[in-house]
Protein backbone atom coordinates (compact mmCIF):
# COMPACT_ATOMS: atom_id res chain seq x y z
CA UNK A 1 0.00 0.00 0.00
CA UNK A 2 1.56 3.28 -1.16
CA UNK A 3 0.55 6.75 -0.05
CA UNK A 4 1.65 10.03 -1.61
CA UNK A 5 1.18 13.44 -0.01
CA UNK A 6 2.93 16.52 1.28
CA UNK A 7 4.46 17.01 4.72
CA UNK A 8 2.11 19.50 6.37
CA UNK A 9 3.43 19.57 9.93
CA UNK A 10 6.77 18.89 11.60
CA UNK A 11 6.90 18.32 15.36
CA UNK A 12 9.76 17.75 17.81
CA UNK A 13 10.52 14.94 20.31
CA UNK A 14 8.22 13.70 23.09
CA UNK A 15 4.87 14.86 21.72
CA UNK A 16 2.45 13.31 24.22
CA UNK A 17 -1.16 12.19 24.00
CA UNK A 18 -1.82 15.09 26.41
CA UNK A 19 -0.55 17.40 23.65
CA UNK A 20 -2.83 15.69 21.15
CA UNK A 21 -5.91 15.65 23.35
CA UNK A 22 -5.53 17.65 26.53
CA UNK A 23 -8.25 16.60 29.00
CA UNK A 24 -9.08 20.24 29.69
CA UNK A 25 -10.06 20.85 26.05
CA UNK A 26 -11.92 17.59 25.36
CA UNK A 27 -15.60 18.50 25.40
CA UNK A 28 -16.70 15.85 22.92
CA UNK A 29 -15.22 12.56 21.80
CA UNK A 30 -16.51 12.90 18.23
CA UNK A 31 -13.50 12.60 15.87
CA UNK A 32 -14.13 16.00 14.24
CA UNK A 33 -14.21 17.66 17.67
CA UNK A 34 -11.00 15.84 18.76
CA UNK A 35 -9.40 17.13 15.53
CA UNK A 36 -10.21 20.74 16.47
CA UNK A 37 -8.33 20.55 19.78
CA UNK A 38 -5.47 18.40 18.50
CA UNK A 39 -2.04 19.81 19.58
CA UNK A 40 -3.71 23.00 20.84
CA UNK A 41 -1.07 23.89 23.47
CA UNK A 42 1.76 22.84 21.17
CA UNK A 43 0.65 24.35 17.86
CA UNK A 44 -2.83 25.89 17.72
CA UNK A 45 -2.64 26.01 13.91
CA UNK A 46 -2.19 22.21 13.61
CA UNK A 47 -5.78 21.43 12.54
CA UNK A 48 -5.63 24.16 9.85
CA UNK A 49 -2.28 22.91 8.58
CA UNK A 50 -3.50 19.33 8.26
CA UNK A 51 -6.97 20.14 6.90
CA UNK A 52 -6.08 19.55 3.22
CA UNK A 53 -4.86 16.03 4.09
CA UNK A 54 -1.19 15.05 4.26
CA UNK A 55 1.69 13.73 6.29
CA UNK A 56 3.09 14.55 9.72
CA UNK A 57 6.73 14.08 10.68
CA UNK A 58 7.83 13.94 14.32
CA UNK A 59 10.85 13.16 16.45
CA UNK A 60 11.45 10.59 19.17
CA UNK A 61 8.89 9.11 21.57
CA UNK A 62 5.88 10.35 19.59
CA UNK A 63 2.64 9.67 21.45
CA UNK A 64 4.11 9.16 24.91
CA UNK A 65 1.96 9.22 28.02
CA UNK A 66 -1.66 8.25 28.39
CA UNK A 67 -3.26 5.33 26.54
CA UNK A 68 -6.12 7.60 25.43
CA UNK A 69 -7.21 6.80 21.90
CA UNK A 70 -8.52 10.35 21.60
CA UNK A 71 -4.93 11.28 20.65
CA UNK A 72 -4.54 9.26 17.43
CA UNK A 73 -8.26 9.71 16.62
CA UNK A 74 -7.74 13.49 16.66
CA UNK A 75 -4.53 13.29 14.63
CA UNK A 76 -6.26 11.15 11.99
CA UNK A 77 -9.47 13.19 11.89
CA UNK A 78 -7.43 16.40 11.46
CA UNK A 79 -6.33 15.07 8.07
CA UNK A 80 -3.16 13.11 8.84
CA UNK A 81 -2.73 10.28 6.34
CA UNK A 82 0.47 8.89 7.83
CA UNK A 83 2.84 9.78 10.68
CA UNK A 84 6.61 9.35 10.27
CA UNK A 85 8.63 9.48 13.49
CA UNK A 86 12.07 8.62 14.81
CA UNK A 87 10.35 6.40 17.39
CA UNK A 88 6.81 5.91 18.68
CA UNK A 89 5.67 5.30 22.25
CA UNK A 90 4.33 1.76 22.31
CA UNK A 91 0.67 2.31 23.23
CA UNK A 92 0.35 5.06 20.61
CA UNK A 93 1.89 2.81 17.95
CA UNK A 94 -0.69 0.09 18.60
CA UNK A 95 -3.57 2.55 18.99
CA UNK A 96 -2.77 4.29 15.70
CA UNK A 97 -2.75 1.03 13.73
CA UNK A 98 -5.86 -0.13 15.58
CA UNK A 99 -7.85 2.92 14.49
CA UNK A 100 -6.49 2.80 10.94
CA UNK A 101 -3.90 5.58 11.10
CA UNK A 102 -0.71 4.43 9.31
CA UNK A 103 2.56 5.12 11.14
CA UNK A 104 6.15 4.39 10.07
CA UNK A 105 9.05 4.40 12.48
CA UNK A 106 12.30 5.46 10.80
CA UNK A 107 15.57 6.53 12.41
CA UNK A 108 16.91 9.74 10.87
CA UNK A 109 13.60 10.69 9.23
CA UNK A 110 13.16 13.97 11.14
CA UNK A 111 16.06 15.72 9.45
CA UNK A 112 15.33 14.41 5.97
CA UNK A 113 11.72 15.61 5.69
CA UNK A 114 10.53 19.20 5.76
CA UNK A 115 7.22 20.96 5.51
CA UNK A 116 6.10 21.11 1.87
CA UNK A 117 8.13 18.08 0.73
CA UNK A 118 6.28 15.67 -1.53
CA UNK A 119 6.66 12.19 -0.08
CA UNK A 120 5.75 8.67 -1.14
CA UNK A 121 5.47 6.07 1.62
CA UNK A 122 5.21 2.32 1.05
CA UNK A 123 3.57 0.94 4.18
CA UNK A 124 4.41 -2.69 3.46
CA UNK A 125 8.13 -2.16 2.79
CA UNK A 126 8.66 0.87 5.07
CA UNK A 127 10.39 2.78 2.24
CA UNK A 128 9.88 6.54 2.43
CA UNK A 129 10.83 8.50 -0.71
CA UNK A 130 11.22 12.27 -0.53
CA UNK A 131 10.36 13.21 -4.12
CA UNK A 132 11.20 16.87 -3.58
CA UNK A 133 14.76 16.17 -2.44
CA UNK A 134 15.34 12.85 -4.14
CA UNK A 135 16.21 11.01 -0.93
CA UNK A 136 15.07 7.56 0.18
CA UNK A 137 14.87 6.27 3.75
CA UNK A 138 14.21 2.75 5.00
CA UNK A 139 11.72 2.69 7.88
CA UNK A 140 10.32 -0.25 9.82
CA UNK A 141 7.58 -1.86 7.72
CA UNK A 142 4.18 -2.38 9.30
CA UNK A 143 3.76 -6.14 9.98
CA UNK A 144 1.32 -7.79 7.56
CA UNK A 145 -1.41 -8.56 10.08
CA UNK A 146 -1.45 -4.91 11.19
CA UNK A 147 -1.26 -3.60 7.64
CA UNK A 148 -4.40 -5.55 6.83
CA UNK A 149 -6.04 -3.77 9.74
CA UNK A 150 -4.98 -0.34 8.47
CA UNK A 151 -6.15 -1.10 4.93
CA UNK A 152 -9.57 -2.11 6.20
CA UNK A 153 -9.94 0.99 8.36
CA UNK A 154 -9.00 -0.41 11.75
CA UNK A 155 -9.27 -3.33 14.13
CA UNK A 156 -12.98 -2.80 14.69
CA UNK A 157 -13.68 -3.50 11.00
CA UNK A 158 -11.68 -6.74 11.24
CA UNK A 159 -13.61 -7.80 14.33
CA UNK A 160 -16.89 -7.10 12.53
CA UNK A 161 -15.75 -9.21 9.56
CA UNK A 162 -14.77 -12.11 11.79
CA UNK A 163 -18.13 -12.03 13.51
CA UNK A 164 -19.82 -12.23 10.13
CA UNK A 165 -17.61 -15.17 9.19
CA UNK A 166 -18.84 -17.33 12.04
CA UNK A 167 -22.43 -16.60 12.94
CA UNK B 1 19.20 -19.83 27.47
CA UNK B 2 17.30 -18.83 30.58
CA UNK B 3 14.25 -16.59 30.64
CA UNK B 4 13.23 -13.47 32.56
CA UNK B 5 10.04 -13.33 34.64
CA UNK B 6 8.33 -11.38 31.88
CA UNK B 7 9.31 -13.96 29.24
CA UNK B 8 8.11 -16.82 31.45
CA UNK B 9 4.72 -15.23 32.13
CA UNK B 10 4.15 -14.47 28.43
CA UNK B 11 5.27 -17.98 27.44
CA UNK B 12 2.79 -19.54 29.87
CA UNK B 13 0.02 -17.20 28.72
CA UNK B 14 0.71 -18.16 25.11
CA UNK B 15 0.86 -21.88 25.91
CA UNK B 16 4.49 -22.17 24.83
CA UNK B 17 7.38 -23.84 26.65
CA UNK B 18 9.67 -20.90 25.91
CA UNK B 19 9.71 -17.52 24.20
CA UNK B 20 12.40 -14.95 23.64
CA UNK B 21 12.49 -11.20 23.20
CA UNK B 22 11.19 -10.23 19.78
CA UNK B 23 8.74 -13.14 19.42
CA UNK B 24 5.16 -12.16 18.72
CA UNK B 25 2.77 -14.21 20.84
CA UNK B 26 -0.98 -14.46 21.31
CA UNK B 27 -1.46 -14.38 25.07
CA UNK B 28 -4.52 -15.34 27.08
CA UNK B 29 -5.60 -12.45 29.28
CA UNK B 30 -6.35 -13.11 32.96
CA UNK B 31 -7.87 -9.73 33.82
CA UNK B 32 -9.03 -6.86 31.58
CA UNK B 33 -9.84 -3.48 33.11
CA UNK B 34 -11.65 -0.54 31.52
CA UNK B 35 -12.42 2.78 33.20
CA UNK B 36 -14.86 5.59 32.56
CA UNK B 37 -12.27 7.76 30.82
CA UNK B 38 -11.43 5.42 27.93
CA UNK B 39 -14.00 2.68 28.47
CA UNK B 40 -16.82 4.35 26.52
CA UNK B 41 -14.98 3.75 23.21
CA UNK B 42 -14.74 0.06 24.20
CA UNK B 43 -18.42 -0.05 25.11
CA UNK B 44 -19.48 1.60 21.85
CA UNK B 45 -17.40 -0.90 19.88
CA UNK B 46 -18.96 -3.82 21.81
CA UNK B 47 -22.42 -2.55 20.97
CA UNK B 48 -21.49 -2.09 17.29
CA UNK B 49 -20.12 -5.61 17.20
CA UNK B 50 -23.17 -7.00 18.94
CA UNK B 51 -20.72 -9.10 20.92
CA UNK B 52 -20.90 -10.39 24.46
CA UNK B 53 -17.92 -10.38 26.84
CA UNK B 54 -15.72 -13.47 26.79
CA UNK B 55 -15.66 -14.10 30.55
CA UNK B 56 -17.59 -12.17 33.19
CA UNK B 57 -15.13 -13.20 35.90
CA UNK B 58 -12.18 -11.60 34.15
CA UNK B 59 -13.49 -8.13 33.41
CA UNK B 60 -13.29 -5.23 35.83
CA UNK B 61 -14.92 -1.85 35.19
CA UNK B 62 -13.94 1.13 37.33
CA UNK B 63 -15.24 4.68 37.44
CA UNK B 64 -12.27 6.67 38.71
CA UNK B 65 -11.47 9.42 36.19
CA UNK B 66 -14.58 11.59 36.43
CA UNK B 67 -15.47 10.60 39.93
CA UNK B 68 -17.76 12.42 40.32
CA UNK B 69 -18.05 14.25 36.98
CA UNK B 70 -17.41 17.98 36.79
CA UNK B 71 -18.16 18.60 33.11
CA UNK B 72 -21.00 17.55 30.83
CA UNK B 73 -18.82 15.25 28.71
CA UNK B 74 -17.56 13.55 31.85
CA UNK B 75 -21.12 13.02 33.08
CA UNK B 76 -21.92 11.37 29.75
CA UNK B 77 -18.84 9.11 29.96
CA UNK B 78 -19.92 8.01 33.43
CA UNK B 79 -23.46 7.44 32.14
CA UNK B 80 -22.11 5.28 29.27
CA UNK B 81 -20.03 3.27 31.73
CA UNK B 82 -22.90 2.54 34.10
CA UNK B 83 -25.16 1.62 31.16
CA UNK B 84 -22.57 -0.86 29.85
CA UNK B 85 -22.15 -2.45 33.28
CA UNK B 86 -25.91 -2.85 33.61
CA UNK B 87 -26.62 -4.02 30.05
CA UNK B 88 -23.74 -6.51 29.98
CA UNK B 89 -24.24 -7.68 33.53
CA UNK B 90 -20.61 -6.92 34.48
CA UNK B 91 -19.81 -8.60 37.78
CA UNK B 92 -16.83 -6.60 39.02
CA UNK B 93 -17.74 -2.92 39.04
CA UNK B 94 -16.26 -0.19 41.23
CA UNK B 95 -18.20 3.05 41.09
CA UNK B 96 -16.02 5.89 42.43
CA UNK B 97 -14.48 3.95 45.33
CA UNK B 98 -10.87 4.49 44.33
CA UNK B 99 -8.35 4.42 41.50
CA UNK B 100 -8.24 1.22 39.44
CA UNK B 101 -4.53 0.78 40.06
CA UNK B 102 -5.17 0.51 43.79
CA UNK B 103 -8.53 -1.27 43.62
CA UNK B 104 -7.28 -4.17 41.49
CA UNK B 105 -4.44 -5.15 43.85
CA UNK B 106 -6.60 -4.54 46.95
CA UNK B 107 -9.44 -6.68 45.70
CA UNK B 108 -7.37 -9.67 44.72
CA UNK B 109 -7.39 -9.31 40.93
CA UNK B 110 -3.60 -9.12 40.80
CA UNK B 111 -1.45 -12.15 41.57
CA UNK B 112 2.05 -13.17 40.53
CA UNK B 113 2.11 -14.75 37.08
CA UNK B 114 -1.09 -13.21 35.77
CA UNK B 115 -1.42 -11.21 32.54
CA UNK B 116 -3.47 -8.04 33.05
CA UNK B 117 -4.35 -5.30 30.59
CA UNK B 118 -6.17 -2.01 31.18
CA UNK B 119 -7.25 1.02 29.18
CA UNK B 120 -4.79 3.15 31.09
CA UNK B 121 -1.06 3.62 30.64
CA UNK B 122 -0.41 3.17 34.36
CA UNK B 123 -1.79 -0.38 34.29
CA UNK B 124 1.89 -1.34 34.56
CA UNK B 125 1.51 -0.72 38.34
CA UNK B 126 0.51 -4.36 39.00
CA UNK B 127 4.00 -5.63 38.20
CA UNK B 128 4.77 -4.68 41.80
CA UNK B 129 3.11 -7.98 42.72
CA UNK B 130 4.97 -10.10 40.15
CA UNK B 131 2.32 -9.92 37.40
CA UNK B 132 2.73 -8.91 33.75
CA UNK B 133 0.51 -5.88 33.21
CA UNK B 134 0.37 -3.17 30.61
CA UNK B 135 -1.79 -0.39 29.22
CA UNK B 136 -3.61 -0.77 25.92
CA UNK B 137 -6.02 1.32 23.85
CA UNK B 138 -9.78 1.15 23.76
CA UNK B 139 -10.29 -0.50 20.38
CA UNK B 140 -7.84 -3.21 21.34
CA UNK B 141 -9.71 -3.64 24.62
CA UNK B 142 -12.92 -4.25 22.66
CA UNK B 143 -11.08 -7.12 21.00
CA UNK B 144 -9.90 -8.47 24.38
CA UNK B 145 -13.41 -8.15 25.81
CA UNK B 146 -14.77 -10.29 22.97
CA UNK B 147 -12.10 -13.01 22.74
CA UNK B 148 -9.84 -12.82 25.82
CA UNK B 149 -6.60 -12.74 23.84
CA UNK B 150 -4.08 -10.15 22.73
CA UNK B 151 -0.86 -10.17 20.72
CA UNK B 152 2.35 -9.01 22.34
CA UNK B 153 5.86 -8.65 21.07
CA UNK B 154 7.88 -10.24 23.89
CA UNK B 155 9.92 -7.31 25.25
CA UNK B 156 13.62 -7.19 25.92
CA UNK B 157 14.21 -6.69 29.64
CA UNK B 158 16.26 -3.99 31.31
CA UNK B 159 17.37 -4.98 34.79
CA UNK B 160 17.26 -2.10 37.27
CA UNK B 161 19.49 -3.26 40.09
CA UNK B 162 18.92 -1.19 43.22
CA UNK B 163 21.47 -1.79 45.95
CA UNK B 164 21.87 -0.33 49.44
CA UNK B 165 19.38 0.96 51.98
CA UNK B 166 17.25 4.08 51.62
CA UNK B 167 18.36 6.87 53.92
CA UNK B 168 15.84 8.67 56.19
CA UNK B 169 13.11 10.51 54.24
CA UNK B 170 14.30 9.02 50.95
CA UNK B 171 11.49 6.95 49.42
CA UNK B 172 10.78 4.50 46.57
CA UNK B 173 9.60 7.48 44.50
CA UNK B 174 13.12 8.89 44.70
CA UNK B 175 14.44 5.58 43.32
CA UNK B 176 12.14 5.65 40.31
CA UNK B 177 12.80 9.35 39.63
CA UNK B 178 16.53 8.58 39.73
CA UNK B 179 16.00 5.75 37.26
CA UNK B 180 14.08 8.10 34.96
CA UNK B 181 16.94 10.59 35.11
CA UNK B 182 19.32 7.80 34.02
CA UNK B 183 17.15 6.20 31.32
CA UNK B 184 15.16 9.19 30.06
CA UNK B 185 11.53 9.22 28.94
CA UNK B 186 12.14 6.81 26.06
CA UNK B 187 14.99 4.80 27.56
CA UNK B 188 12.86 1.69 27.97
CA UNK B 189 10.47 2.06 25.03
CA UNK B 190 8.91 -1.33 24.09
CA UNK B 191 10.94 -2.99 26.89
CA UNK B 192 10.34 -4.52 30.33
CA UNK B 193 11.88 -3.06 33.48
CA UNK B 194 12.74 -5.66 36.12
CA UNK B 195 13.61 -4.24 39.53
CA UNK B 196 16.06 -6.31 41.59
CA UNK B 197 18.51 -5.90 44.45
CA UNK B 198 18.69 -5.51 48.20
CA UNK B 199 16.71 -2.26 48.27
CA UNK B 200 13.81 -3.85 46.35
CA UNK B 201 13.88 -6.96 48.57
CA UNK B 202 13.51 -4.71 51.62
CA UNK B 203 10.87 -2.53 49.98
CA UNK B 204 7.19 -2.84 50.94
CA UNK B 205 4.53 -3.76 48.39
CA UNK B 206 3.38 -0.11 48.55
CA UNK B 207 6.82 0.99 47.36
CA UNK B 208 7.03 -1.66 44.65
CA UNK B 209 3.69 -0.51 43.25
CA UNK B 210 5.09 3.05 43.15
CA UNK B 211 8.12 1.89 41.14
CA UNK B 212 6.12 -0.13 38.63
CA UNK B 213 3.49 2.62 38.31
CA UNK B 214 6.09 4.85 36.68
CA UNK B 215 7.66 2.23 34.38
CA UNK B 216 5.66 3.70 31.49
CA UNK B 217 7.27 7.10 32.08
CA UNK B 218 10.45 5.55 30.65
CA UNK B 219 8.38 4.18 27.78
CA UNK B 220 8.38 0.63 29.19
CA UNK B 221 5.77 -1.98 28.34
CA UNK B 222 5.79 -3.25 31.92
CA UNK B 223 7.63 -3.02 35.22
CA UNK B 224 8.04 -6.10 37.39
CA UNK B 225 9.34 -7.23 40.78
CA UNK B 226 9.86 -10.91 41.65
CA UNK B 227 7.33 -12.16 44.22
CA UNK B 228 8.52 -12.97 47.75
CA UNK B 229 7.29 -13.22 51.34
CA UNK B 230 6.11 -9.59 51.28
CA UNK B 231 4.05 -10.28 48.15
CA UNK B 232 2.53 -13.41 49.72
CA UNK B 233 1.70 -11.56 52.95
CA UNK B 234 -0.04 -8.79 50.96
CA UNK B 235 -2.09 -11.34 49.00
CA UNK B 236 -2.90 -13.63 51.93
CA UNK B 237 -6.32 -12.22 52.76
CA UNK B 238 -7.06 -10.90 49.30
CA UNK B 239 -6.60 -13.89 46.99
CA UNK B 240 -8.16 -17.31 47.44
CA UNK B 241 -7.26 -19.02 44.14
CA UNK B 242 -3.81 -20.58 43.73
CA UNK B 243 -1.31 -18.76 41.56
CA UNK B 244 2.05 -19.45 39.96
CA UNK B 245 5.14 -17.50 40.88
CA UNK B 246 7.77 -16.92 38.22
CA UNK B 247 11.39 -15.93 38.77
CA UNK B 248 14.09 -14.93 36.32
CA UNK B 249 16.68 -17.61 35.60
CA UNK B 250 20.28 -16.95 36.62
CA UNK B 251 21.26 -17.01 32.94
CA UNK B 252 18.32 -14.87 31.72
CA UNK B 253 19.30 -12.28 29.12
CA UNK B 254 19.09 -8.59 29.98
CA UNK B 255 19.51 -6.06 27.20
CA UNK B 256 20.85 -3.50 29.68
CA UNK B 257 21.60 -3.28 33.40
CA UNK B 258 21.04 -0.03 35.28
CA UNK B 259 22.72 0.20 38.69
CA UNK B 260 21.35 2.50 41.37
CA UNK B 261 23.10 2.71 44.73
CA UNK B 262 20.64 4.09 47.23
CA UNK B 263 23.15 4.56 50.03
CA UNK B 264 24.02 7.92 48.48
CA UNK B 265 20.60 8.69 46.97
CA UNK B 266 19.10 12.06 47.91
CA UNK B 267 15.44 13.10 47.60
CA UNK B 268 14.71 13.74 43.92
CA UNK B 269 12.49 16.25 42.13
CA UNK B 270 11.29 16.03 38.52
CA UNK B 271 11.15 19.57 37.13
CA UNK B 272 8.91 20.88 34.31
CA UNK B 273 8.02 19.51 31.83
CA UNK B 274 9.26 15.92 31.93
CA UNK B 275 9.33 13.12 34.51
CA UNK B 276 12.94 12.51 33.48
CA UNK B 277 14.03 16.12 34.08
CA UNK B 278 15.19 15.08 37.55
CA UNK B 279 17.50 16.88 40.00
CA UNK B 280 18.53 16.46 43.64
CA UNK B 281 15.99 18.32 45.78
CA UNK B 282 18.59 20.96 46.69
CA UNK B 283 18.70 22.18 43.10
CA UNK B 284 14.95 22.88 43.05
CA UNK B 285 14.69 24.07 46.67
CA UNK B 286 13.08 27.46 47.28
CA UNK B 287 10.67 27.33 44.33
CA UNK B 288 7.41 28.91 45.53
CA UNK B 289 4.40 26.59 45.25
CA UNK B 290 0.70 27.31 44.79
CA UNK B 291 -0.50 23.71 45.03
CA UNK B 292 0.79 20.48 46.54
CA UNK B 293 -0.82 17.15 45.66
CA UNK B 294 -0.12 14.22 48.00
CA UNK B 295 -1.55 10.84 46.99
CA UNK B 296 -2.76 9.37 43.62
CA UNK B 297 -2.22 5.85 42.28
CA UNK B 298 1.53 6.51 42.34
CA UNK B 299 1.89 7.51 45.97
CA UNK B 300 -1.51 7.34 47.67
CA UNK B 301 -1.03 4.37 50.00
CA UNK B 302 -0.54 4.18 53.78
CA UNK B 303 3.23 4.31 53.73
CA UNK B 304 3.01 7.49 51.65
CA UNK B 305 0.60 9.19 54.03
CA UNK B 306 2.63 8.18 57.10
CA UNK B 307 5.61 9.89 55.48
CA UNK B 308 3.54 12.99 54.71
CA UNK B 309 1.96 13.09 58.18
CA UNK B 310 5.41 13.19 59.76
CA UNK B 311 5.94 16.65 58.25
CA UNK B 312 2.39 18.01 58.45
CA UNK B 313 1.54 16.98 62.05
CA UNK B 314 0.95 20.08 64.18
CA UNK B 315 1.89 22.48 61.34
CA UNK B 316 -0.16 24.91 59.26
CA UNK B 317 -0.19 25.03 55.46
CA UNK B 318 0.66 28.61 54.36
CA UNK B 319 -2.49 30.47 53.38
CA UNK B 320 -1.43 31.09 49.75
CA UNK B 321 -1.16 27.36 49.09
CA UNK B 322 -3.67 24.53 48.61
CA UNK B 323 -2.49 21.15 49.82
CA UNK B 324 -4.57 18.31 48.37
CA UNK B 325 -4.69 14.88 50.01
CA UNK B 326 -5.79 12.19 47.55
CA UNK B 327 -6.06 8.62 48.90
CA UNK B 328 -5.84 5.93 46.21
CA UNK B 329 -8.90 4.04 47.47
CA UNK B 330 -11.65 4.10 50.07
CA UNK B 331 -9.86 1.31 51.93
CA UNK B 332 -6.98 3.72 52.40
CA UNK B 333 -9.34 6.61 53.12
CA UNK B 334 -10.93 4.60 55.95
CA UNK B 335 -7.56 3.66 57.39
CA UNK B 336 -6.54 7.30 57.33
CA UNK B 337 -9.75 8.11 59.24
CA UNK B 338 -9.32 5.32 61.76
CA UNK B 339 -5.72 6.25 62.43
CA UNK B 340 -6.52 9.93 62.90
CA UNK B 341 -4.65 11.10 59.82
CA UNK B 342 -7.66 12.78 58.20
CA UNK B 343 -7.95 14.97 61.29
CA UNK B 344 -4.23 15.61 61.24
CA UNK B 345 -4.38 16.78 57.60
CA UNK B 346 -7.55 18.86 58.12
CA UNK B 347 -6.09 20.47 61.25
CA UNK B 348 -3.17 21.66 59.16
CA UNK B 349 -5.48 23.17 56.55
CA UNK B 350 -5.19 20.45 53.90
CA UNK B 351 -8.05 19.59 51.55
CA UNK B 352 -8.97 15.89 51.64
CA UNK B 353 -10.36 14.69 48.29
CA UNK B 354 -12.38 11.56 47.62
CA UNK B 355 -10.44 8.60 46.29
CA UNK B 356 -10.23 9.05 42.50
CA UNK B 357 -7.85 10.19 39.77
CA UNK B 358 -8.36 13.81 40.81
CA UNK B 359 -6.28 16.53 39.21
CA UNK B 360 -3.49 14.22 38.00
CA UNK B 361 -4.92 13.93 34.50
CA UNK B 362 -6.14 17.51 34.40
CA UNK B 363 -9.81 16.58 34.69
CA UNK B 364 -10.85 18.33 37.92
CA UNK B 365 -10.19 19.00 41.63
CA UNK B 366 -7.07 21.11 41.35
CA UNK B 367 -6.11 22.58 38.00
CA UNK B 368 -3.40 25.22 37.95
CA UNK B 369 -3.47 28.71 36.46
CA UNK B 370 -0.93 30.48 34.26
CA UNK B 371 2.21 31.10 36.28
CA UNK B 372 1.24 28.74 39.10
CA UNK B 373 3.44 25.90 40.32
CA UNK B 374 2.29 22.53 41.64
CA UNK B 375 4.42 19.88 43.34
CA UNK B 376 2.72 16.50 43.22
CA UNK B 377 3.47 12.91 44.12
CA UNK B 378 1.80 11.71 40.92
CA UNK B 379 3.55 10.36 37.85
CA UNK B 380 3.43 12.81 34.99
CA UNK B 381 4.33 16.49 34.66
CA UNK B 382 3.86 17.10 30.95
CA UNK B 383 3.33 20.71 30.01
CA UNK B 384 -0.30 21.70 30.41
CA UNK B 385 -1.40 18.33 31.82
CA UNK B 386 -2.87 19.84 34.99
CA UNK B 387 -4.22 23.06 33.57
CA UNK B 388 -2.63 26.10 31.94
CA UNK B 389 0.40 25.22 29.77
CA UNK B 390 2.22 28.15 31.34
CA UNK B 391 1.85 26.56 34.75
CA UNK B 392 4.62 24.36 36.15
CA UNK B 393 4.37 20.82 37.52
CA UNK B 394 7.05 19.26 39.72
CA UNK B 395 7.08 15.64 40.96
CA UNK B 396 8.51 14.25 44.19
CA UNK B 397 8.03 11.75 47.00
CA UNK B 398 5.33 12.27 49.65
CA UNK B 399 8.02 13.23 52.19
CA UNK B 400 9.39 15.99 49.96
CA UNK B 401 5.88 17.11 48.98
CA UNK B 402 4.72 17.34 52.60
CA UNK B 403 7.82 19.16 53.81
CA UNK B 404 7.39 21.54 50.85
CA UNK B 405 3.67 22.08 51.55
CA UNK B 406 4.43 23.18 55.09
CA UNK B 407 7.23 25.49 53.94
CA UNK B 408 5.30 26.88 50.95
CA UNK B 409 8.19 26.17 48.63
CA UNK B 410 10.18 23.13 47.45
CA UNK B 411 12.09 21.90 50.49
CA UNK B 412 14.52 19.12 51.36
CA UNK B 413 12.67 16.82 53.77
CA UNK B 414 15.86 15.74 55.52
CA UNK B 415 17.16 17.32 58.69
CA UNK B 416 20.19 19.53 58.09
CA UNK B 417 22.55 17.01 59.73
CA UNK B 418 21.41 14.28 57.32
CA UNK B 419 22.27 16.32 54.24
CA UNK B 420 25.71 15.92 52.78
Amino acid sequence: MKLTAKILSKLADNVSTDDMSSAKYVISTAPEELAKICMRDLDPTFPDKMAQGGFLVAGKNFGCGSSREWGPIGVKAAGTRCVFAEEFARIFYRNALNIGLPVIECKGIHETLDIGDEVEADLSTGVIVNKTRGTTMQGIPIPDFLLEQVEKGGLLEILKERRNDCP
Amino acid sequence: MGMTITEKILAAAAGKPAVQAGDIVQANIDVAMAHDGLGPIVFKAMRELGADVWDRDKIVVVIDHSAPPSALLHAELVQDTVAFVEDYNIKHFYNMTGVAHQLLPENGFVTPGRVLVGTDSHTCTYGGLGAFSTGIGSTEMASVFTNGRLWFRVPETIQVHVSGTLRPHVMPKDVILKMLQILGVAGATYKALEFTGECIENMSVDGRLTLCNMAVEAGAKNGIVAPDEKTRAYLKDRVTKPYTEYFSDADAHYTQIVEIDTSALEPQVACPHSPANVVNVGEAAGKRLDQVLIGTCTDGRMEDFYAAAHFIRGKQIPRHLRCLILPASNEIYRRLMREGLIDLFLDAGCIVLNANCGPCGGMHEGLIAKGEACLGTHNRNFKGRMGNPEGEIYLSSPATAAASAVAGCITDPRAKEDRQ
